[in-house]
């Protein structure tokens, strides 16, 4: 028994025809190809699969695919506007915010989905903000620098970031 | 021009970091083949049975099942080591634990496979079990491996100087029992593999095997897949994609990454395994559960007269890397301080539970916990102060340790030095409100094992570096990037030998086929070795530029200076000073690459240069006469002209005099050179739940010199706070073998509201020997954590543990004893004072559950019925 769903991802609506039991994890690795999104522990503890579900981040291993017929996903792969990385990727990469990587593209769209609400956080409010996603390389130390580098960016004029590259 | 490098010692951000922000990075799991199967493992559910029948017929003939693989289709014996090969991929007579390998099942898809996994029929006929280590070196029957008496996998007795004599001599002797307990790598990607098996297309049969898999040791893989498939290595690839995390738990062959092999062969079709996270704590091979006896003794004035050891190490069901464990816990208690005397007893001993392996600080960790804080005791007792002590125990390099340790570069005075500056020591230390305290301890760690795992004279890392007619350089290593930044420091190291930018570097890694021999990602040997034969390999190729160049110039080799994208006559051009007219990519003014600079870097390979510049600049040049200055591109094009190629070759080999001793046991322990880490931590320690905070670590790390300082905080901060994850949270538990926490949720890892502040402090001693002098520093600072905690815990609330993790039920305990008051209910059985019973339970209090059936005769349900 299948059931059909379609749901945009990165801006690209994806129509499929899915067990009900297929995770949104694996509609997007398997039947998308998006890899970006990895499964770390397939329990909803350690957050290397969260994307944005209509803008709010999620675990995608504890969302069905057929939750997510009719909606919008965002994943890591959609978040650079063509060869411009998003602020938030740009900030992993120059504060050292990743070794192993990982865990990151989780770490980025948590990020994303907090910076949304919160945009300019304390180091404690980006702690708690990412609290739901495990790293197990970094001490959390370079991420929340990484994600202060983010906001920075983001508060400033798109106009005056590609002034000044 | 003091430190003269232009691209060693910038904050330069990891040259694989775009594939890892933009999710374009692929790792094993994320990749797929035309026809691949999935492969899944049917493990046991008995901690330690006979096989006496398996029968596969009724899985194999379930729709979509295309192959069952068992035992016998591999039964060939392998280990890690030379010695102990006493594993299986897939179990032929016995299983040794609960999640040992039975059977794999190879299907069209995972839910298939999933269901035929419930269709294999196996009859186990059951045995007693042993979980407790001292109680499994009693055994004289039912062993788990035949040949090894007693369940003792090796033990080892090393005399060093007179330790009797040393002790007699000692104003203070402490003498406890300190327990630490299982911890494990859980990198955050499970374990995966992928194995494809091509058909000889001249004889129709089974032809080169291709294996792509989640390894810190692609060569040793290679070598075990030869062993255990009976094909020569050169008919077997290894590639290793990106790995997410290691930590030591993918730095041995991991059974699944051979059981997708001989599920390959079986089905001739791509295989791919990929571990649960179950799975993944069932693998294991983490850090063993060891018990430590101590005894040091102390002159009045601090100086150290004796120490002596009893380690027994909780190995698990086979050998893995638990010799080279067992050994390295007796040989790194010299090389940190001066010990004049030391008797080291160390058992490694088998039980009923997943193999124990190697782990960041790999056999160091929990003895350097009882040391340091021995150490911080007797401090008290003399009414030192603890930082003042490890001053007092100095060694005076060069020199060689007891134990026939060579040290030269040395920085822990240093490092002592700094964290107590910067912790505010002399001024805080025991004077700060109750709860709250300092501690110190220090550490030390090998940068590389100085002796191969593979007994031969090759050298440990040898790397290739070809270039191309544009001036694109390519090096070929087999160093395993896994996170730790190896790519991006071979990329430096070859960039600043050639004076290019590093842009122009391209790192091709860990692909046997194309990849010279290096052993791998473990004892943190890849910037001391593989960095040296980057160094020379870029050396060499340099020598033939340089050759080329100076005839273009009209001057001698020696005169000739490689930077900034150039080739400079040093006698001619101030270099440095402006003078070079070309735009060097990459690298902002903060030294590092940019997304954009790489796309520059793409643009420029992308077109076909060297035909351009072969006409154009030679024409120019021959119009121009000799000159002072050529750019790299020149150069290249010039040597390329002259010698038809440029590649070159270098390697790296530990010498002889840093191999250590002629004793058994002596090739564990030298290395090359060692880090050094000095730590002050700071908590506090709530007095009514036990719960222990830490504030703030100082860590201090001896890294030689910093290549990449930002990768160096790093990895400091990295291994402070696993250590912090071992000294305080995580624990495996186990109930008859069965283990009690195997996922994130309950193996609990820091999470980053727990995780305190680091401040990496780095020290650089220069070393003689390593790349540009730099050492380790990803593993040496992780052992000084735990004792730094527990002294801190020591100093806020007078209570010595000496049982990790500090759990808030021994915290508790332990407080609940010095105040003389009665246990409650969740602290019982938990002696803080002297912890020496073995406790199946652990902190896991909430289970109510049995575990697995057991034998009449088991030891732990006689236990249980007395």
């Amino acid at each position: 028994m299948t059931k059909n769903v379609t749901i945009t991802v990165n801006g690209v609506e994806r129509r499929a025809s899915v067990e009900p039991r297929l995770l949104l994890v694996h509609f997007l690795r398997e039947n998308a190809g998006l890899t970006g999104t990895h499964v770390g522990c397939e329990t909803s503890l350690c957050g290397a699969c969260t994307v944005l579900l209509d803008g709010r981040a999620v675990k995608s291993c504890t969302v069905l695919a057929v939750q997510a017929d009719g909606r919008n996903i965002t994943t890591v792969e959609g978040l650079a506007s063509g060869d411009q990385l998003h602020a938030i990727q740009e900030g992993f990469w120059e504060e050292h915010g990743l070794q192993c990587g990982f865990c990151t593209p989780g770490m980025i769209m948590c990020s994303h989905d907090l910076l949304e609400h919160h945009p300019n956080p304390s180091d404690s409010e980006i702690r708690e903000g990412i609290n739901g996603n495990l790293c197990r390389c970094t001490g959390y130390q370079h991420i929340v620098a990484a994600v202060k580098n983010a906001a920075q960016k983001m508060s400033r004029p798109t106009a005056a970031r590609a002034g000044a590259r | 021009m003091t430190k003269d490098f232009s691209i060693i010692g910038k904050r330069i951000a990891m040259v694989d970091a775009a594939g890892k922000t933009s999710g374009a990075g692929k790792y094993t799991d994320d990749l797929s083949l035309p026809g691949m199967l999935v492969g899944k493992i049917l493990h046991s559910p008995y901690p330690h049975a006979r096989m006496k029948r398996i029968d596969t017929t009724r899985a194999e003939k379930l729709d979509g099942v295309v192959a069952v693989a068992t035992g016998k289709d591999a039964p060939n014996t392998y280990g890690i080591l030379p010695v102990g090969h006493d594993e299986r991929a897939l179990a032929v007579d016995k299983v040794r634990y609960v999640g040992d390998n039975v059977a794999c099942v190879a299907a069209l898809d995972e839910a298939t496979a999933d269901r035929a996994l419930e269709l294999i029929d196996v009859e186990y006929e059951l045995l007693p079990a042993y979980f407790d280590p001292e109680k499994a070196m009693k055994a004289e029957t039912d062993l788990i491996h035949d040949n090894k008496p007693h369940n003792i996998e090796k033990d080892y007795h090393h005399v060093f100087g007179d330790p009797e004599k040393g002790f007699a001599e000692a104003d203070h002797v402490a003498e406890a029992r300190f327990i630490a307990n299982e911890v494990t790598h859980a990198a955050m990607e499970p374990h995966s593999t992928l194995a494809a098996l091509e058909i000889d297309s001249q004889t129709g049969k089974p032809g080169r095997l291709t294996v792509w898999s989640s390894t810190q040791v692609p060569y040793y893989l290679q070598h075990k897949l030869s062993l255990v498939l009976e094909m020569p290595m050169s008919q077997i690839r290894v590639i290793k994609p990106l790995v997410g995390g290691g930590f030591g738990g993918k730095s041995e062959v991991i059974p699944l990454e051979i059981i997708a092999a001989i599920a390959a062969r079986k089905t001739r079709a791509p295989v791919k395994i990929t571990y649960t996270r179950e799975e993944v704590f069932w693998a294991h091979r983490g850090r063993p559960r060891t018990i430590i006896d101590l005894k040091t003794g102390v002159k009045n004035d601090g100086r150290i007269t004796a120490v002596k050891a009893r380690v027994v190490q909780d190995g698990g069901a086979y050998c893995s890397y638990g010799v080279v464990t067992i050994l390295y816990s007796g040989a790194l208690l010299g090389a940190l301080y001066d010990i004049p005397n030391i008797q080291y007893d160390g058992y490694r001993v088998l039980t009923n539970k997943p193999a124990c392996g190697a782990m960041r600080g790999h056999g160091t960790v929990n003895v350097r916990f009882a040391f340091e804080s021995q150490l911080d005791e007797l401090a008290a007792k003399l009414e030192v102060d603890p930082a003042v002590i490890r001053r007092r125990n100095l060694l005076q390099p060069p020199c060689v340790t007891i134990n026939g340790l060579r040290v030269q570069s040395y920085g822990l005075p240093e490092c002592i030095d700094r964290v107590v500056e910067r912790s505010g020591w002399k001024h805080r230390k025991g004077k700060l409100t109750r709860g709250r305290g300092l501690g110190i301890a220090c550490s030390h760690y090998v940068s590389g094992a100085a002796n191969s795992i593979i007994r031969s004279d090759m050298p440990h890392s040898t790397v290739n570096i070809k270039i191309d007619r544009d001036g694109g350089v390519v090096v070929y290593t087999g160093a395993a990037e896994i996170g730790q930044g190896s790519d991006t420091m071979t990329a430096q190291i070859a960039a600043e030998v050639l004076g290019c930018s590093l842009s122009r570097v391209k790192v091709v890694a860990a692909d046997t086929d194309l990849t010279p021999i290096d052993i791998g990602s473990y004892s943190s040997r890849v910037t001391f070795m593989a960095g040296n034969a980057t160094l020379r390999a870029a050396e060499e190729v340099k020598k033939q530029i340089a050759l080329a160049a100076a005839k273009k110039m009209n001057c001698a080799v020696e005169e000739l200076v490689f930077r900034d994208d150039g080739v400079f006559n040093s006698k001619s051009i101030n270099v440095g000073a402006g003078v070079p007219p070309v735009q060097a990519p990459g690298g902002d003014e903060r030294g590092r690459s940019s997304p954009h600079r790489s796309q520059d870097q793409a643009s420029v390979s992308g077109r076909v240069e060297g035909q351009i510049l072969r006409g154009s600049l030679q024409q120019q040049r021959n119009e121009e006469g000799p000159k002072d200055f050529m750019t790299f591109e020149e150069a290249v094009v010039a040597a390329i002209d002259f010698h038809g190629a440029l590649a070159g070759t270098g390697s790296y080999a530990p010498p002889p005099e840093a191999r250590g001793g002629k004793f058994k046991g002596a090739g564990v322990g030298p290395s090359p050179a060692y880090s050094y880490s000095a730590q002050v931590a700071e908590v506090t320690v709530d007095e009514d739940t036990g719960e222990v905070i830490v504030h703030k670590v100082w860590a201090a790390h001896d890294c030689g010199r910093a290549l990449n300082p930002v990768s160096v905080e790093g990895q400091i901060i990295g291994s402070v706070w696993m250590g912090m994850g071992q000294a305080l949270t995580e624990e495996m538990v186990w109930k008859d073998g069965l283990l009690m926490n195997p996922g994130l949720l309950e193996y609990r890892s820091p999470s980053s509201v727990e995780s305190p502040e680091v401040e990496p402090i780095i020290v650089e001693s220069i070393d003689p020997e390593g790349p540009f002098g730099a050492k380790e520093c990803s593993e040496g600072s992780l052992a000084a954590t735990i004792p730094a905690i527990a002294n801190a815990i020591y100093d806020a609330v007078g209570i010595r543990l000496r049982e990790a993790p500090f759990t808030p039920e021994r915290v508790l305990a332990a407080l609940r004893a010095k105040k003389n008051a009665k246990l409650l209910d969740l602290t019982e059985g938990i002696d803080p004072t002297a912890p020496e019973r073995f406790r199946e339970h652990g902190g896991a209090l909430w289970f109510k559950g049995k575990g697995p059936e057991r034998h009449a005769s088991d030891p732990a349900r006689r236990t249980e019925q007395a």
